[in-house]
């Protein structure tokens, strides 16, 4: 298969039902499941059905459902609702409409989300409804061919919407995660084809150096490099790993792309293998995530038996094999060494390095692990080349970053900015601010690794390297927004709490000493501490930052450096005697 | 027994250890080359003939023209590098590790069996710890005395790995693993069954000699009375290399 061929099939599967102008699609990630997107989903469907029978002659309307999606031989999601559906021209005067279940559109603090827009448009381009209930679907599926219904209307170009560049979220929110023909339509392994037929590795490696794309998994390390460094290295096997198993509070960026978009994971994973030399792939997702798990066990069935997964994938000599690996929801088991021993098999405990994976992996072999998001990014920058995503972002951090809004933040969800963009257009504008009138206090980022930013500093331009100097990092995206009420000890004990639970137990200062950093910091919270306690608190900050193994014990103590760094009058005011 | 012979294609590097020239071969950790030339180097997990383990960060040292800190019993030596394993920083660190571990479960020397012969007492006395500034935990853990020849006392265990390692790569038993997370972790035998019921156990007793502290003991010792002998460790694992 060639990338004339593959266009072929994308045109094909876009004209599929020429019938169909129209798609009301429903979020059905986790999130808005949670609020009630199912039974949105199914009432949307009855009510095609409820539409009167077609006059001699008519057409039937199609349903492609969440139901059916499997149904087909092949495979994938269309299925004619013979039958079933009515003819949806009555209602829409002109107009056939299907329901589709689509993946995350972002705000998910208003879902359940449906979105009505023409076949294959994009977000921007729908008519979106937040908030909606069964009830509405009439209503909703009326509004095909006239105004938008306007007590449940959310406009798109709000600068929720407005302001982001979706480049790792195209696809979310647009097309249905379970079908493969969804992906392709929208020029999806496209970029895989392209480097298998018409780059060879070194070509795509250059790709991604140029492309100055960043490891989004916390740590910031430059993917080209990472990638040109496990392709040098000797060795018959090697293997490509991706992590997914996020586990900071308050993150759901990587659970959002593999519930909305499996296929671009894949994909970016197969375009790293073939450009390093790998034959074999493991995901490993928390178990937590049962939805990202089944959706991504469907994309790897579908890729596979459509020939880009497997064995001599697009008719070349390439092969590369991705197995899911479910993490039991050990916070450490994201640590890139944890994780191989649990992929081994063996209790999940980080180990020295070096030797780095890159050297030392799976098995001892050669292996490249990046984040969920870092592998999202692949396909477009193979597309659209480096040059074109180092256009995007700032000087050290380039392309677009999905971070995931939660706390005392008006619009709570997924979004996705260019790197760069002011903390302050994030939460004000974006976000929406804060609400119930209250101020804005400080943003934490990432998560228990992480700090906290307070007001003063909203202005910063969110990069990897400016988030440095404030003493905090870009971690993976979570951003944890508290207003004039929180009470800064107690967001610090919090974190520790949770490192001191999650703490593998392997090292000495990170095992007992996040143990007695949070017995500190719970003294200091019920007026117990002196000043000596704080001193302490500081000193134990340090040497567990300097000698603990792993990122784990590394970060612990970085919340509590932070918000001593900007409020520390709120420690010592609870001090009870100086 | 003499040092097994360099093999080819190990190069020999020059490097310098608190200003010492030495020289050692590359494929050498930098906790090696200090026991070959007397540098004192405190360390609990690491033991000469079992695999590295690098979790009592004991070991930790300076090497120049790097920002963080490395595990001297994890690291390999390099062509020129210059470490420092005796920095100011270093002791500080050191002392409040030792004091955490004290902190963490009830050591309490004058009643333990390896009074005077404990690895973990005699770290605090050359790491200079004279009182522990962190509150005891108070955690209260079993015993297991179901064994007919030893005994086991997590209260005075420091999770450092050895009698794990040793029954596994030594014995070739695999009696030994650790259960559960953070300061709850618990050396376990067999699927965490009484020792005395482990169907693995050779009662070969290495775990007992190579453990640090008084949580692996002859039954029958009391105060002071457990002495330990670790000589057979180097030996033992040269002999299972040549084979
Ligand atoms: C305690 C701990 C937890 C981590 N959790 C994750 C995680 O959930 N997902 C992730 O991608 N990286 C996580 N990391 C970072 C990984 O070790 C690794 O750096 C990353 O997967 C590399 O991918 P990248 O270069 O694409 O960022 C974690 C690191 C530490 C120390
Ligand atoms: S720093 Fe914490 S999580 Fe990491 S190895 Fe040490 S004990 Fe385990
Ligand atoms: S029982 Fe002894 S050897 Fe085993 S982990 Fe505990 S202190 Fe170490
Ligand atoms: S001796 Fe090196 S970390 Fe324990």
């Amino acid at each position: 298969m060639n990338l004339d061929d593959l266009a072929d099939k994308a045109e094909e599967y876009r004209n599929q039902d020429p019938d169909i102008t129209h798609e009301a699609r429903v979020c059905m990630a986790a999130s808005c499941q949670s609020s009630g997107a199912p039974e949105v989903m199914a009432a949307l469907h009855r009510a095609l059905t409820a539409i009167p029978p077609p006059a001699p002659g008519e057409r039937q309307g199609d349903v492609e459902g969440d139901a059916e999606r499997d149904g087909d031989s092949e495979g994938d999601g269309t299925m004619a609702g013979a039958g079933l559906a009515g003819p949806a021209d009555r209602v829409t005067r002109g107009h056939r409409c299907k329901v589709k279940g689509v993946g995350c559109m972002g705000l998910c603090s208003a879902g359940p989300l449906v979105a009505v827009a023409e076949k294959g448009a994009e977000l921007m381009a729908s008519t979106l409804y937040r908030e909606v209930r069964p009830e509405d679907a009439p209503a909703i599926l009326a509004s095909v061919a006239g105004p938008p219904v306007a007590r449940l209307h959310c406009p798109t170009d709000q600068p929720f919407f407005a302001r982001q560049q979706r480049i790792v979220l195209e696809n979310a929110g647009v097309i249905d995660p379970d079908s493969f023909k969804g992906y392709v339509a929208v020029g999806g392994y496209a970029p895989l084809v392209q480097a298998l037929t018409e780059m060879t590795p070194a070509e795509v490696l250059r790709e991604i150096t140029l492309s100055g794309l960043r490891g989004r998994g916390g740590g910031g390390y430059p993917t080209g490099l990472k990638w040109s460094t496990v392709a040098k290295m000797p060795g018959e096997r090697k293997f490509v790993i991706c992590n997914a198993d996020e586990g900071d509070p308050g993150a759901f960026m990587d659970r959002a792309v593999l519930e909305s978009d499996p296929h671009r994971v894949l994909e970016g994973m197969a375009i790293a293998a073939y450009a390093i030399g790998a034959a074999k792939g493991y995901v490993y997702v928390r178990a937590e995530y049962p939805l990202a798990v089944e959706r991504l066990t469907t994309a790897i069935r579908k890729a596979k038996r459509a020939g880009f997964l497997g064995g001599k994938i697009a008719e070349t000599p390439f092969s590369f094999e991705v197995e899911i690996r479910l993490g039991a929801g050990a916070f450490v088991c994201g640590e890139e060494t944890a994780l191989m021993a649990s992929i081994e098999g063996n209790r999940g405990q980080p180990r020295p390095r070096p030797p780095y994976p890159a050297e030392s992996g799976l098995w001892g072999c050669p292996t490249l692990i990046n984040n969920v998001e870092t592998f999202a990014n692949i396909a477009p920058i193979v597309r659209h080349g480096g040059a074109w995503f180092a256009g995007i972002g700032t000087e050290k951090s380039k392309g677009t970053k999905v971070f995931a809004l939660a706390g005392t933040i008006e619009n709570t969800g997924l979004i996705e900015v260019p790197m760069g963009t002011r903390l302050r257009d994030i939460i004000t504008a974006i976000g929406g601010g804060i609400p119930g009138g209250r101020a804005f206090k400080a943003v934490q980022t990432g998560g228990p690794s992480g700090g906290c930013i307070p007001a003063e500093h909203l202005d910063i331009p969110v990069d990897y390297d400016g988030l440095k100097t404030l003493g905090t990092i870009m971690g993976s995206g979570g951003m944890i927004v508290m207003d004039e009420t929180a009470d800064m000890v107690d967001v610090a004990r919090y974190f520790m709490e949770f490192c001191m639970s999650e703490s593998c137990g392997k090292c000495v200062p990170c095992r007992a000493g996040t143990q007695q950093l949070h017995a500190l910091l719970d003294k200091i919270a019920k007026g117990e501490a002196r000043h000596q306690d704080l001193a302490l608190l500081e000193e134990l900050c340090e040497v567990v930052q300097a000698t603990s193994l792993c990122g784990l014990g590394q970060t612990a103590p970085n919340p509590v450096l932070s918000t001593l760094r900007f409020f520390r009058d709120e420690y010592e005011a609870k001090l009870c005697a100086p | 027994m003499p040092p097994p012979p360099t093999p080819a294609n190990v190069r020999v590097v020059t490097l310098t250890i608190d200003g010492q020239d030495l020289s050692a071969r590359a494929d050498e950790t930098i906790i090696e080359v200090c026991r070959e030339n007397q540098i004192p180097i405190p360390s609990l997990c690491y033991l000469d003939g079992l695999s590295i383990w690098g979790a009592c960060r004991l070991c930790l040292v300076e090497i120049a023209g790097q920002g963080r800190l490395f595990a001297a019993c994890a690291t390999q030596v390099a062509e020129g590098m210059q470490v420092l394993t005796n920095t100011e920083r270093l002791r500080r660190y050191r002392r409040t590790i030792v004091e955490l571990l004290f902190a963490e479960r009830s050591h309490i020397c004058s009643v333990c069996v390896s009074n005077g012969h404990c690895e973990l007492q005699h770290l605090a006395q050359t790491c200079g710890v004279d009182h522990v500034r962190v509150p005891y935990r108070q955690a209260r853990y079993q015993m297991d005395s179901s064994h007919e020849l030893f005994r086991l006392d997590h209260n005075r265990c420091i999770l450092c790995t050895r009698c794990v390692r040793v029954c596994d790569e030594i014995e070739g038993a695999h009696t030994w693993d650790l259960m559960g997370r953070g300061s709850d972790c618990l050396v376990i035998t067999d699927l965490a069954q009484p020792w005395g019921d482990s169907e693995t156990c050779t009662g070969c007793g290495k775990c007992v000699q190579v453990c640090p502290t008084g949580a692996l003991v002859k039954q029958g010792t009391s105060a002071g009375e457990m002495v330990k002998d670790q000589h057979f460790l180097p030996i033992l694992a040269r002999r299972r290399q040549a084979r």
